[in-house]
């Protein structure tokens, strides 16, 4: 869009709006609506459903000077199109003239919806979109009261296609718009639908396998404009009008995803009330109206049967339900019995405020609050990370991206998508992993490495940026080097660090690197520009900003130290069995959770926590943006806010915690972190008009994605801002140990088995199954014929799993993915041969 | 005309063959273009000539060459073989009698377009016809008169056959691109047009294969006589595809301005069986019905002077309808042909289509009632003015004639409303 | 496997387009698969879909959309008879409907034996030669044009004969 403005008048009323815009969304700016269908804001205009036809006219010329022809009012006479115009598909042009309420142009529309009901079911009693379907609205608004058509004659067709197991098509209700195969083409990067068949008999249908392959397959329900596209997670769930919709924030990943929780009281869950569906709202900085497929389904695990609602206290060797004062009490004699030798360990899944609370009480016992999430970074985000006023969805040409050692698409969807999006706009997408990801298509520069060199990697593109001479034994050759030219060249940088195949040692290296490229090429302080550290959890640098930091030397080193564990939100037996011995002896231990889980079970006191969407507090999101959520059930059983519980714990200690709320719990944090300082809840909770407009009397328009009125949040400001003389200093990565066998790399898979997970059964068929995944040669050599059984030698256990051959791995390497029912902590090197 | 300058081969048969073309000026003309001439000044020859389009469209062939976006390339010709209209078999005769000229035709407004490369966009169903053009292309890489460094210039051409997959949609140009690229055969937008951005995103010039098959004659002999045929806006030969009842259909290459009368009962010998004419479809089944008056039998077939009748010419395949026809039995055929044809783009034509055909179709089993008529012409009206494309606009005009001409037709099935 | 069986035709597809617009390639390596299978099968589709390094969803949606491509197996030969207006008006519904009633089956239906489906069909530009129909074979599309019952019964007759003698 030019800067350039054009004038042109709609309805007698004068606009302005910059060059290149739509006579349709002109018209919207101006308040004046043009209803349509297939057009929506966020994809390219095709013109199909006609709904949007207006009048136009435009400065009548003459043909031998090409000067505006005048009236005898000095006016330029204005000549009108002979036809109805299609407003998605018409820009605007200096001195146009648009009527859109003229009697032509309503009898037209009244005639495209009389064509789009001929064959439209009567199913509005049953069908799931009544009270927010973009037809009923129009019909309401533009359509004749009664249709000629004759009942006989309706096209009748499939009424409940599965299109995938997540997505249900509903042929009849269809009103061909595209909305959804342009969305997948354009927005979502999986151009899994498509129109089959020819005229009436036109049809949506995917050809994936499993059908309907995308992460992103739910918005198409949000922007189809009628009931044609349903979800199984919904599907003849409530009526629109009944719910109650609260905003919250997705936990799944650190994208922040903002969300709308829409609930109802139900008789079947005993008067309570519960999540009927996840919808996205709109905050178009962090994911403009979408959400992924993991935010949008997997929420049951908040509501499930398996949640902890009691108290249980280890007594002659069983846990045993109790009351809250005695579990209190008991935890708090164990605490106090270890004295200094405390040890907290929490992870990114809880929020700031629980965090804050939680290392609060841990420094105050004279103990550590450890971070279980075990990738670095979090300070160098602190002081270079992305910039007040980040938007990604502005960067484009002139712009770079590097991703290094992350899978994107697995780990952050929204993030994947935004990136391939300015990669469209022209931005230079640099892509460094040891293995081909759903990057690489969308990249100008791919750099491929081995697995133990992600680190080495970033420190030879710093070697080629800065020439410095204790880098040298870092550079790298040619691909490494123009992908270095166009990280300096960029106007604005972006780096997204992961930590794919990377020992937490090894990632301090990396991200130190990162930043110090960042810095090195002045891409720091300021908006569209700064490091992004891609979390495992949704609020891991909450955590960090919190002062959690991972252990240092091991995790087992820092419990074998401990007195007494206190652990909050993280399964570290689970993650890694061999840490069941750290549990098995005298230490006492508290566990704090939502699920009874392996950690738990060598516990001697647990206690019941409350999910997100119970209780409300803030996430900080990987782009270090505050947000708020709200609580929107009651909490379950006699569940507990994470901090509610430590301050009842802490209080049992004599140590006084913010105990009133847990915005007052904020204001603290307010006062004693300087990135923190004079926000509040009330800050939190702004927010401004944003386009385009969606929901409510818009939601012909832009979908049935929620308005924000609850806050966008706020972008903390990197250290870097004010002070650009910052330095970073890089250290050489650790030499790897060990080196017999096949080096296992546990990657991330979205749709993995944990608890956060499992819980959504309709993501059953989805879920990604435990096998090795290997080279092709690898495969060859060991004698794998696809989908046997092997034997996984791993630090001394024996797991069996399938294994598969696939392109794009490096030989030498095995990949396994996290959360599987397989527990790997770091990379290592394992064996791997066939079941006998 | 005492030759043919399009039907050659029915003046000599063995056409078809390189060896004889080549004895008959063949190839002259191309050659004169690549070694002495420069594009443009071949796109004013054409311009001059008014060599218009014989799609149907009658768009100056030379004034859309001229659109193409000077400084892009590469440049694409496509010549569209998508012949599907009811009544229309000229191009598949040139293809099949004349295919030498045809492809001349080709790499002529290729050289101008300064284009590479070309395809032949051959509807499926010419199967049989579109190996045998392959076979003929070969032919002429093996002569020199196609492939690189053509008559020892830097200029060379590779012609390719594609065949299309049965689908009268795809005889729009833009459709015809989508389904070229591997989408599916709906229209396209325009702006862009095909000579900015056409196949491949790359400028286009999509030509009717009667239209390209005019170019070696109008090159070898000048634009001036080829303005002496036909009218003064509508120059040149035409081949006019003459079917139903009449004794003898086929393909009549005549001078712009025949009439109606003149084609049909002097060459096409009239109605058979003795019967009396009822109606005329002038532009296959996307134009107005004409009734049969000597008004109508006396106007010239021109671009220009049978819209003054209230049809148009379009791709000139007239279908001449005897009194035997039952107007609202016509009505049923065409109708049913573009509910069959229509992509489902856009509302009005999907929806409007299928809606019609039903009513028609109810008429026809004697379902119908007498409101129905005047329903089936509000439907056709909806739809008009709001189409995305031709095809539904064009759907209407036979419905909407027809009801306007022979309304009796139609009441006679409706009766009661039985 | 296409890709193994016919190596050399697929290139020589393939090379009539630009690289990077190898979707361009769709409809004749549709062909290609439809006169390997019979018809368009799923598994076809994702064999097209692989050679063009396109989700199968691409090419699928292509099927249905043409008519002359076919999802479901149907007879070996289809006569598709053109009962358009031009023909129409010189007796082909007649003709139609007399080539099914001999063969006894249904417009649309396949004979006992799947030799033969009868289809109707939009103008095949053989207005003047009505009636008339194309036959698709597996090799390809063949014209029959000035067809009467007896020519056409004729010719199914030679097809069946075809059909013993392989």
């Amino acid at each position: 869009m030019s800067e350039e403005l054009v004038r042109l008048k709609i309805d007698d009323i004068d606009i302005r709006v910059p060059k290149g815009t739509k006579v349709v969304d002109a018209a919207k700016r101006a308040g004046i609506d043009i209803p349509v269908f297939c057009h929506h804001p966020k994809i390219e205009a095709v013109g199909m459903c006609r709904m949007c036809l207006v009048e136009i006219g435009t400065p009548k010329r003459d043909r031998s000077t090409g000067e505006k022809v005048l009236d005898e009012g000095g006016q330029p006479q204005i000549e009108f199109w002979p036809k109805l115009e299609t407003s998605c598909t018409t820009p605007v042009s200096e001195g146009m003239v648009v009527k859109v309420s003229s009697d032509k142009a309503k009898e037209g529309r009244k005639q495209i919806l009389e064509f789009l009901l001929t064959s439209h079911p009567l199913d509005c009693p049953i069908c799931d979109k009544g009270g927010e379907c973009s037809l009923q609205d129009l019909t309401m608004g533009h359509g004749s009261g009664e249709s000629h058509f004759l009942l006989d004659d309706k096209k009748h067709q499939d009424k409940h296609v599965q299109l995938g197991d997540l997505i249900v098509l509903d042929r009849e209700r269809c009103v061909q718009c595209a909305r959804c195969i342009r969305f997948q083409k354009e927005v979502a990067g999986d151009p899994v639908l498509a129109f089959a068949e020819r005229g009436r008999d036109i049809e949506i249908v995917t050809f994936s396998d499993p059908g309907f392959d995308s992460y992103f397959s739910g918005n198409t329900t949000d922007i189809c404009p009628v009931g044609a596209l349903t979800t199984v997670d919904f599907r003849f769930g409530a009526r629109s009008w009944e719910m109650g919709a609260i905003a919250s924030i997705c936990t799944h990943c650190p994208v922040g995803c903002n969300l709308m929780l829409n609930t109802r009281r139900e008789a079947s869950a005993n008067g309570r009330h519960v999540i009927k569906r996840v919808m996205p709202r709109q905050n178009e900085r962090v994911n403009e109206i979408w959400i992924c497929d993991k935010g949008r389904f997997a929420h049951h695990f908040a509501t499930s049967d398996e949640r902890l609602t009691k108290p249980l206290v280890r007594i002659d060797g069983k846990l045993v339900k109790t009351s809250w004062k005695k579990a209190l009490e008991h935890a708090a004699e164990g605490l106090k019995a270890a004295g200094e030798g405390v040890v907290g360990l929490a992870s990114g899944r809880v929020s700031n405020e629980d965090l804050f609370s939680f290392h609060t009480l841990l420094k105050s016992l004279g103990g550590r609050a450890i971070l279980s999430d075990p990738q670095a970074g979090g300070e160098l985000v602190q002081q270079v990370g992305v910039g007040q006023g980040t938007d990604l969805g502005a960067l484009g040409a002139g712009d770079a991206i590097l991703v290094i050692a992350s899978d994107l698409h697995e780990e952050a969807p929204i993030w994947w998508q935004r990136v391939i999006g300015a990669a469209k706009r022209g931005a230079t997408l640099v892509v460094a992993n040891a293995r081909k990801t759903r990057l690489d298509e969308y990249a100008g520069h791919i750099v491929r490495y081995r697995y133990q060199e992600a680190a080495r990697t970033g420190l030879g593109l710093l070697q080629a940026i800065t020439g410095a001479k204790d880098l040298l034994k870092f550079a790298g050759d040619e691909p490494l080097k123009s992908a270095a030219k166009a990280l300096t060249e960029a106007e604005n940088l972006v780096i997204f660090c992961g930590v794919e195949g990377l020992t937490y040692a090894e990632s301090k290296s990396l991200s130190e690197a990162c930043a110090a490229i960042l810095v090195e090429t002045k891409n720091v302080g300021r908006a569209q520009n700064g490091l992004i550290a891609v979390w495992p959890k949704g609020n891991t640098q909450g955590a960090w900003d919190m002062g959690l930091r991972p252990a240092e030397g091991g995790l087992e080193n820092a419990l074998a130290e401990a007195k007494a564990v206190y652990i909050m939100a993280v399964d570290p037996v689970g993650d890694d069995p061999d840490l069941a011995e750290s549990f098995s002896g005298d230490r006492f231990l508290v566990v704090q959770d939502l699920f009874m889980t392996p950690t738990a079970e060598f516990a001697d006191v647990v206690f019941p926590a409350e999910s997100f969407v119970e209780r409300e507090g803030t996430f900080t999101s990987g782009e270090r943006r505050v947000q708020r959520f709200y609580p929107a059930v009651k909490a379950l059983g006699e569940a507990k806010a994470d901090w509610r519980i430590i301050t009842s714990l802490a209080a049992g200690l004599d140590i006084e915690l913010e105990d009133s709320s847990a915005a007052a719990v904020f204001l603290r944090i307010a006062e004693e972190t300087e990135a923190y300082a004079e926000k509040s809840y009330q800050s939190l909770a702004e927010f401004v008009e944003q386009w385009p407009p969606v929901g409510e009397e818009d939601l012909y328009f832009g979908g049935t994605t929620f308005k924000n009125r609850q806050g966008l949040g706020v972008q903390l400001a990197p250290t870097a801002e004010k002070d650009r003389s910052i330095k970073i200093q890089w250290s050489a990565p650790p030499e790897f140990k060990g080196k017999k066998g096949y080096l296992l790399v546990p990657v991330v898979e979205l749709y993995n088995r944990g608890a956060t997970v499992m819980p959504s059964e309709i993501l059953y068929s989805r879920l990604a199954s435990p096998v090795l995944r290997m080279s092709l040669k690898d495969a060859k050599s060991i004698g794998i014929i696809q989908g046997v059984q092997v034997e996984l030698l791993i630090d001394g256990r024996s797991e069996e799993l399938q294994a598969i051959a696939e392109e794009g791995i490096p030989e030498g390497v095995v990949l396994l993915g996290r959360g599987l029912g397989v527990p790997i902590a770091e990379p290592q090197y394992v064996e791997v041969r066939l079941k006998a | 005309m005492p030759e043919h300058i399009l039907l050659r081969h029915r003046d000599i048969p063995e056409i078809a063959d390189l060896d004889v073309y080549l004895k008959h000026d063949g190839f002259k003309a191309f050659e004169d273009v690549v070694t002495n001439q420069a594009p443009e000044r071949v796109i004013e020859t054409v311009k001059t000539a008014n060599l218009r389009g014989r799609g149907g469209a009658g768009f100056p062939a030379g004034v859309k060459w001229s659109f193409l976006t000077p400084g892009v390339f590469p440049r694409y010709v496509v010549a569209n073989a998508d012949e599907s209209e009811p009544g229309t078999f000229k191009d598949r005769e040139i293809m099949e009698g004349n295919p030498y000229q045809f492809l001349e035709g080709v790499a002529i407004c290729s050289y101008a377009a300064q284009a590479n490369t070309a395809y032949i966009y051959c509807r499926g169903e010419f199967w049989d016809l579109a190996h045998e053009l392959e076979d003929k292309i070969e032919a002429l890489h093996k002569h020199g008169l196609l492939g690189e460094g053509l008559f020892d210039t830097e200029y060379s051409l590779r012609i390719y056959v594609h065949l299309g997959a049965g689908a009268y949609i795809c005889g729009e140009e833009t459709a015809l691109l989508s389904s070229m690229e591997g989408e599916l055969g709906q229209p396209r937008l325009r702006p862009p047009f095909p000579a900015a951005e056409g196949l491949f995103a790359k400028p286009t010039v999509v030509n009717n294969v009667e239209t390209l098959t005019n170019l070696p004659p109008i090159i070898n002999q000048g634009a001036d006589w080829y303005r002496s045929i036909g009218t003064e806006k509508s120059t040149g030969p035409k081949i006019f595809s003459l079917s139903g009842h009449v004794e003898r259909p086929g393909n009549y290459e005549l001078p712009f301005g025949t009439t109606f009368r003149e084609l049909i009962f002097e060459h096409g010998g009239g109605i058979r069986d003795g019967k009396a004419i009822k109606g005329i479809l002038p532009a296959g089944a996307s134009a107005p019905l004409l009734p049969a008056t000597d008004e109508v039998l006396d106007t010239p077939m021109d671009y220009e002077s049978v819209p003054k009748v209230g049809s148009q010419l379009g791709s000139a395949s007239i279908i001449v309808l005897d009194e035997t026809v039952d107007i609202a039995w016509m009505s049923y055929k065409t109708t049913s042909f573009f509910k069959h044809e229509s992509c489902g783009k856009c509302a009005p034509c999907r929806e409007g289509t299928y809606w019609m055909y039903h009513i028609l179709n109810r008429i026809q089993n004697g379902n119908g009632a007498p409101e129905d008529i005047d329903l089936l012409n509000r439907v056709a009206l909806g739809i008009q003015g709001k189409c995305f494309c031709a095809l539904g606009e064009f759907s209407i005009t036979p419905v909407v004639a027809g009801i306007e001409h022979f309304r009796s037709d139609f009441e006679a099935l409706t009766g009661d409303g039985k | 496997m296409l890709v193994d069986k016919y190596p050399k035709e697929i290139d020589r597809i393939l090379n009539k387009f630009p690289p990077e617009r190898k979707r361009a390639a769709t409809l004749p390596l549709l062909y290609l698969a439809q006169r390997e299978y019979g018809h368009v099968s799923k598994e076809a589709i994702r064999e097209v879909a692989g050679i063009l390094d396109v989700d199968p969803t691409q090419v699928g949606g292509l099927v249905g959309f043409y008519t002359l491509l076919h999802s479901k197996p149907g007879g070996k030969y289809r006569i598709q008879v053109c009962t358009d207006l031009p023909c129409a008006l010189r007796g082909a519904e007649k003709f139609a409907e007399e080539l099914c009633d001999n063969l006894q089956i249904k417009m649309g239906e396949t004979t006992d034996d799947g030799l033969i489906t009868v289809e109707e069909v939009k103008c095949l530009a053989g207005c003047d030669k009505a009636p008339m129909f194309q036959l698709q074979a597996p090799d390809g599309i063949h014209y029959f044009e000035n067809q009467d019952l007896e020519s056409a019964m004729e010719l199914i007759e030679e097809l069946r004969q075809r059909g013993n003698d392989a």
